[in-house]
């Protein structure tokens, strides 16, 4: 579980987000959902502690986050940030086992060879494992990228718009992927532009705003009309199709 | 993989043997001893700077993510080189291993102060990163020779900044070995410098102590630098096509391509010493300006080939 308590974090010294207290439960599925600029990424980030809160502070299972080690982090919480700048030149199944790192130190055991099949096969890149990554197309990178995430099964997953690129099966396979790591018992949170897709497979909410959280809850009492529309500042409508709410903007 | 596997240790035995063959004087008069005082010695400084120069650059490369920078573009060697000019001001007598330890600290600090200016670049553009090291490298390669002029010591200036191995004889090579032992230890550390190849928040994600991972790998890129400029002088582009054909055909792995980028750099310097010994006969062309000509002729092939 990760609460944060009166959160303001700060980028290049203008301030993105302030006073942010939550509470991510274990073995649930929460999504970040909320306009552009509304902190989101940022926020994220600051949960995988790649920067550090201007006030505020970030507890995982009750203990303060930038008091845990870094090795011992790597082994708790992991996180995909949305696509990188250029990396080295890796084949799909380097880049996947470099997930497992914080277990193996570069050594791969049975067990780490075995999380890497499965990672591989979980997102169906077995196909083209042994082949570099410059060479393949957006949505398999961003597959891979996840993958790789997977691979170092940590208790904690943060998934910064995990469905960029992907195409509608992988999109949906990411998902539920991402619910069967919730319901495994993990904390996962994720980013995601698309309401549909959250109000689908969300347990819990969080809406941001200008940097602060406008709502947060279930699925169906965050994903209503007046919430959404008081959130983009733009007329939604949502309707129910087959029992899911389905979120139209146009 | 494994034919490949095979062809480069056996390039390399081929061509130390014709090494060990070429040169002005003649071993059939059993001339033996010119073998290990001074044809051994050569072959073995081309092997050590050339490995080490590989390997240093294939690490720079991950350490400013930049597929176009290497020790001779960052201003690595040229603040060895200045180093060197102000040790011998200051002390002109000074052990030749103080002068070595001046000349590491110098070329650790010249890099450290590219990585600091090119962390400031935006990285949209990967040409502007090896283009600010010329630069920078050419302002410290100027204060260098500034400083030289003034005292007439322009001459070691040359001798420094560029690669020649005709002077290489048994007991004036053996700090290379140093290069060849730092470049074990960046294998060692293969790993770690792959990760920080993906940047600092995926090398945090990871567990890594990134600013220690590029400290260690900046002492490494420095000690081989500095160690060659000091004994031959300095090669250029090795450590720039090297690294860069080698991750065309095999990848950036380190832990798995290391070995490769290290004899690959080994026998790309001592094939070409061997081409300056041969072309104007019985006269030599510097390794260096060999490689200057050759890398310069790869790496625009490199650029072109970039799209």
């Amino acid at each position: 579980m990760i609460e944060t308590r009166a959160l303001s974090v700060h980028l290049t010294g203008k301030p993105v987000l302030h006073d942010v207290s939550l509470s991510l439960p274990r073995g649930k599925l929460t999504a970040l959902v909320g306009p552009n600029g509304a902190g989101k990424s940022t926020l994220l980030t600051a949960l995988g502690r790649l920067i550090a809160p201007a006030s505020g502070e970030i507890l995982l299972d009750c203990v303060p986050l930038n008091t845990i080690p870094a090795p011992e982090l790597a082994l708790r919480l992991s996180i995909l940030r949305q696509e990188g700048a250029v990396g080295p030149r890796l084949t799909v199944r380097d880049l996947v086992s470099f997930g497992r790192y914080p277990h193996s130190h570069g050594r791969l055991g049975v067990t780490d060879r075995a999380e890497v099949e499965r990672a591989i096969d979980r997102l169906d890149l077995a196909a083209f494992s042994d082949r570099y990554l410059d060479t393949l197309s957006g949505g398999q990178k961003q597959r891979a990228q996840i993958a790789m995430v997977l691979a170092q099964q940590t208790d904690v997953i943060l998934l910064d718009e995990p469905l960029n690129n992907l195409d509608l099966a992988h999109a949906r396979r990411v998902m539920r992927i991402a619910r069967q790591e919730a319901e495994a018992g993990r904390t996962v949170v994720v980013v995601l532009h698309d309401l549909t897709v959250a109000a689908a497979y969300a347990d819990h909410l969080v809406a941001l705003k200008a940097g602060r959280v406008a709502a947060s809850g279930r699925p169906d009492q965050v994903v209503t009309e007046p919430v959404l529309s008081d959130l983009f500042d733009t007329e939604v409508t949502v309707a129910e199709v087959g029992g899911r709410r389905v979120v139209l903007t146009l | 993989m494994s034919p490949s596997r095979l062809a480069a240790p056996a390039a390399l035995v081929l061509l130390v043997g014709i090494s060990a063959v070429t040169g002005v004087a003649s071993l059939s008069g059993g001339e033996w001893w010119i073998l290990g005082v001074s044809r051994l010695p050569r072959t073995a400084a081309a092997l050590l700077a050339g490995a080490g120069l590989a390997v240093a650059g294939v690490i720079m490369q991950m350490l400013a993510r930049n597929r176009f920078v290497e020790p001779s573009t960052t201003g690595t060697a040229q603040a060895a080189g200045l180093g060197l000019v102000a040790v011998t001001l200051v002390a002109p007598g000074a052990a030749l291993w103080l002068k070595m330890a001046v000349a590491t600290a110098a070329a650790l600090i010249g890099t450290a102060g590219f990585l600091a200016l090119v962390r400031r670049l935006p990285s949209r553009d990967p040409l502007l990163v090896p283009l600010t090291g010329l630069v920078y490298g050419g302002i410290l390669g100027a204060a260098a020779t500034f400083l030289a002029y003034e005292r007439d010591l322009i001459q070691y200036v040359d001798v420094w900044m560029n690669g020649e191995l005709s002077g290489v004889m048994l007991g004036r090579y053996e700090f290379l070995w140093a290069a060849g032992a730092l470049a074990i230890a960046a294998y060692v550390f293969a790993d770690r410098f792959t990760i920080a190849g993906m940047g600092e928040d995926t090398s945090r994600s990871l567990g890594l102590d990134y600013p220690r991972v590029v400290a260690l790998g900046l002492v490494i890129v420095a000690g081989i630098a500095a160690v060659t400029v000091v004994t031959v002088g300095m090669i250029p582009f090795v450590g720039l096509v090297v690294p860069n054909m080698v991750a065309r055909f095999a990848g950036e792995n380190l832990r798995r391509t290391l070995p490769l980028v290290a004899m690959s750099g080994a026998g790309l310097v001592l094939a070409c010493d061997i081409l300056g010994r041969l072309i104007r006969f019985p006269y030599e062309i510097p390794v260096g300006t060999i490689l200057g000509v050759l890398g310069a002729l790869v790496f625009l092939w490199m650029l072109n080939a970039r799209r």
